[in-house]
């Protein structure tokens, strides 16, 4: 286990409670809206901040154990820590930044330049060595930081929204490569985002954080597949509801029921509805969809090539259909419709 | 929309006095300084004397203000310890103390019979008032506040993330202080020591209250030119000019701080 930590934090009204264990190799993604205490977690794991309680263990050391004092600085953890806006130094050159970690643990001059230069061709950004932080573009700014983090290859890697300031082309090239050089990391891996699809794509697990506690833990495809939460519904972009199921009926908390097609399921359960399941109707389908509910579109927008249009049903739900359905359906803002979807498609799971 | 480019007449004539009093004074300097005798009168061995010691005073006590004020700066700009607004009254207090009243605070403290003085003489014998110690020591007191104030606004808007940065990445305090605090803040460091070194050079009340005006052992340059406006007027304006070509080189130097109409 390379990390093992419980992290306890109060501040005026907030309060982190995390359990984080993270084996050697492993990626987790911290998943959570913004004050949920991510970053806070990402800062008491590096020792910026000081943990009210818990302990913290990286490799074989313990770092910080609040019920015996125990407390290692920053500068004596093997951390390595990429910052959201990167935080290069600014009057250093690239190389020197990247060396910086090496010069500081009493690395020689010689050594430490060949082994950054190594790492610079690593990130293929060796052409970049000489120019300063503020001649960078975002996405070498960001490869710049990972080196400069990585080059003492520490035990475990922070990551605080890697992926946040790059713009949404350099997006998707910097989450491939970064993807690629975590997997060749042997350490652990915490990366901080509010991003699903960086959570997806770059973490082997995906904790959930609301309001400083962990809500769900998974593997990305059952988080994204079976949400517990409000917020991870919609990011992900699935309807969830919550009710009591028994023999296949689930009578919703907040009014109405809908069919599930597992009996055997009964209790507090979530049951998750995805947008392209459901069918939309000008007027009460006939059939076999055993869910059917009468509603008013509230909003319709266009995503790419589909379009999301959000009903005023009970229970309220969004759906998509093609450009094509809404024209043949005559759909507007206002619009009286009926939802439907069948049975086989709802996935019902405990709360 | 040139409306709000013009500017009222009230305004125009009241500014236009006001660069005239500021420039005035400066134009007669030049227009009488003895441009043929200046050789002559620089080279005298009152205006060398001078010319060395104000040299010697006022780089020392700058890299006495740069020693200790530094630290003071960081410690008011960064940690916590209690009392800092009252501390950094205290500091920035000889910035608008009339000079004169240091120089008397300093020999009512350093003096013979003075509060620290009396043990330094009695002890180990050492005399600072009147003597070139006690020099750099007036200028220092008038010249540390212009280099605490600026480092520590520095030291207050550098970001302090970039500590944190060079604390993951290993650096020790000393390190992350000398290899990245101190560097990133070198404009507004390099800003205060040259203010500091200004303040100095032209130190007049205190020196005068606490050290004299001993040609060769306590007459600075400003001292000199009070001295010579007496008798050699001509000594007097040469030495002024000096002077004036120092501040000269102070504000080009600190030009994008000063000169800069509107901060880019």
């Amino acid at each position: 286990m390379s990390l093992a930590s419980q992290l306890r934090v109060t501040r005026d009204s907030f309060t982190l409670d995390l359990d984080l264990d993270v084996p050697d190799g492993e990626v987790v993604g911290l998943l959570g809206p913004n004050g949920s205490g991510k970053s806070t977690a990402l800062r008491c794991l590096a020792g910026l901040s000081p943990l009210a309680q818990g302990r913290v263990q990286i490799g074989d050391t313990i770092v910080e154990d609040a019920s015996r004092s125990t407390y290692l600085p920053p500068e004596r953890r093997s951390v390595g820590y990429v910052f959201q806006d990167y935080l290069l130094f600014p009057h250093m050159s690239v190389a020197d930044n990247v060396a910086f970690g090496l010069r500081a643990r009493g690395v020689d001059k010689r050594t430490a330049r060949s082994r950054a230069g190594e790492w610079l061709e690593r990130l293929d950004i060796a052409d970049l060595a000489d120019r300063k932080p503020r001649q960078l573009s975002g996405g070498q700014a960001q490869r710049a930081a990972l080196a400069r983090a990585l080059v003492t290859v520490p035990d475990l890697l922070l990551l605080d929204e890697p992926l946040a300031a790059l713009d949404a082309a350099t997006r998707a090239s910097v989450r491939a490569l970064m993807r690629s050089h975590l997997a060749d990391f042997g350490g652990a891996v915490v990366l901080v985002t509010h991003d699903p699809i960086d959570a997806m794509v770059l973490a082997d697990r995906v904790v959930v954080l609301e309001d400083g506690r962990a809500v769900q833990s998974g593997s990305p495809a059952d988080v994204a597949q079976r949400p517990a939460s409000n917020y991870v519904a919609q990011l992900v972009g699935v309807n969830i509801v919550r009710g009591d199921a028994l023999e296949g009926a689930v009578s919703l908390t907040q009014g109405g029921s809908v069919h599930v097609a597992d009996r055997r399921i009964s209790g507090p359960v979530i049951v998750a509805i995805r947008p392209e399941a459901i069918s939309v109707h000008r007027k009460q389908p006939e059939g076999s969809a055993r869910n059917a509910w009468p509603g008013r579109v509230t909003s319709i927008e266009s995503r790419g090539d589909v379009v999301r249009i959000e009903v005023a049903s009970e229970p309220p739900l969004a759906a998509i259909v093609t450009p094509g359905a809404v024209a043949s359906l005559g759909l507007h803002e206002g619009a009286s419709v009926w939802l439907s979807v069948k049975a086989t498609d709802l996935d019902a799971y405990p709360t | 929309m040139s409306s709000r480019r013009t500017t009222p007449i009230p305004v125009g004539i009241l500014a236009a006095v006001g660069v005239a009093f500021l420039a005035i004074p400066l134009v007669g300097l030049l227009l009488r300084t003895p441009w043929s005798r200046l050789p002559e009168l620089l080279s005298s061995p009152v205006a060398l004397q001078a010319l060395r010691l104000s040299l010697v005073c006022s780089l020392s006590a700058t890299v006495i203000a740069v020693a200790i004020g530094v630290p003071v700066a960081w410690v008011l700009a960064r940690s916590a310890v209690p009392g800092t607004t009252f501390v950094r009254a205290l500091v920035t207090l000889p910035l608008v103390l009339p000079p004169v009243v240091g120089g008397v605070a300093l020999l009512l403290a350093f003096g013979r019979r003075g509060l620290i003085g009396q043990f330094l003489y009695d002890w180990f014998g050492v005399q600072l008032p009147f003597s070139t110690a006690g020099v750099i020591m007036a200028e220092a007191f008038v010249a540390m506040p212009f280099l605490v104030i600026t480092v520590e606004g520095a030291l207050r808007s550098a970001d302090p993330r970039f500590d944190e940065a060079a604390a993951t990445l290993g650096a020790s305090q000393w390190t992350v202080l000398r290899r990245v605090t101190m560097p990133l803040i070198a404009p507004a460091l390099l800003a205060g020591t040259v203010l500091a070194w200004a303040r100095a050079l032209g130190e007049f009340g205190a020196t005068i209250t606490f050290a004299g005006n001993l040609p060769g052992v306590t007459q600075t340059m400003p001292l000199a030119v009070y001295a010579a406006l007496d008798g050699d007027r001509d000594a007097a304006i040469a030495l002024s000019l000096v002077l004036l070509i120092a501040s000269l080189a102070v504000l080009l130097l600190l030009r994008d701080r000063y000169l800069r109409s509107a901060p880019s």
